[in-house]
């Protein structure tokens, strides 16, 4: 009886993701999935904007007017900061792939960096682009 | 690594049997990394230059595309991108989409709209740097 119960709690768990609870490396690698779909619809607005570019002032105005407006500046945000993650988040999938700093501890140290960065370069950019 | 029965008499085919894949997956693998790298000064220079092009006018958009170092580095980084959104989306399609032919589709239809959107925004800056 005591036998079984001991064995229940040695089962290994499975990354089940309505039983498990996502350490902060869990977190942060599905982030980098949705901040990595979240850029490739933004580079629809990029096409966008250069095309208007290329077209001529009055659709360039109207771009600029678009993404000038609250929504504009909301996704624009948003795109920042997706940005700024996935550059981070990719330069530490580059530094893994070189085989350094796979271990929990460094990985739980360099998934909270990412997402610190991440904040820290939004702020950095927004703040430049209102300033200059 | 030579096993007792591989002694001579086995044929190539018998002896690679059983040992992974031998298509293009290694290829793709690093092409993906190596434009990676690539993007990771190139949108880090894309990002300074939009925050400094943030309140420009249709004018000051154009001057700078006519500057070629600009029109180059945004021709590169917009190619880097288009693979590289490219390369990713396929990698999540890969992971979710189980069914053989939807999957085909998907990548697809990524793979094309990559291409179109390259293929215009490349289009808009290089009709803006040879522009008058």
């Amino acid at each position: 009886m005591s036998e079984t119960s001991v064995a229940k709690k040695a089962r290994p768990l499975s990354p089940h993701l309505q039983v498990y609870r996502l350490p902060l490396p869990a977190v942060s690698s599905i982030t980098h999935r949705f901040t990595g779909i979240a850029l490739t619809v933004g580079t629809l607005v990029l096409t966008w904007w250069l095309v208007a570019a290329a077209s001529g002032p009055d659709d360039f105005d109207t771009a600029q007017h678009v993404l000038g407006s609250p929504i504009g500046l909301l996704c624009l945000l948003g795109w920042t900061w997706a940005f700024g993650y996935h550059l981070l988040k990719g330069i530490q999938h580059l530094i893994w792939d070189t085989g350094t700093g796979i271990t929990n501890a460094s990985a739980q140290r360099s998934s909270a960096l990412v997402f610190g960065g991440s904040f820290v370069l939004t702020a950095i950019v927004w703040i430049a682009a209102f300033a200059l | 690594m030579a096993s007792t029965s591989d002694n001579g008499f086995r044929t190539r085919l018998g002896r690679v049997r059983g040992l992974g894949s031998a298509k293009s997956g290694g290829a793709h693998w690093l092409a993906y990394r190596m434009v990676a790298v690539l993007l990771v000064p190139l949108t880090v220079w894309f990002l300074y230059s939009i925050v400094r092009l943030a309140k420009a006018e249709h004018a000051d958009a154009i001057a700078w595309l006519h500057q070629p170092v600009n029109a180059v580095l945004l021709l590169i980084t917009l190619i880097a991108t288009f693979h590289h959104a490219a390369a990713g989306m396929r990698e999540v399609y890969e992971d979710y989409i189980h069914g053989k032919l939807a999957r085909l589709i998907a990548i697809g239809l990524t793979n094309g709209a990559a291409i179109l959107l390259a293929a215009a925004s490349v289009f808009a800056v290089l009709k803006i740097a040879f522009g008058a």
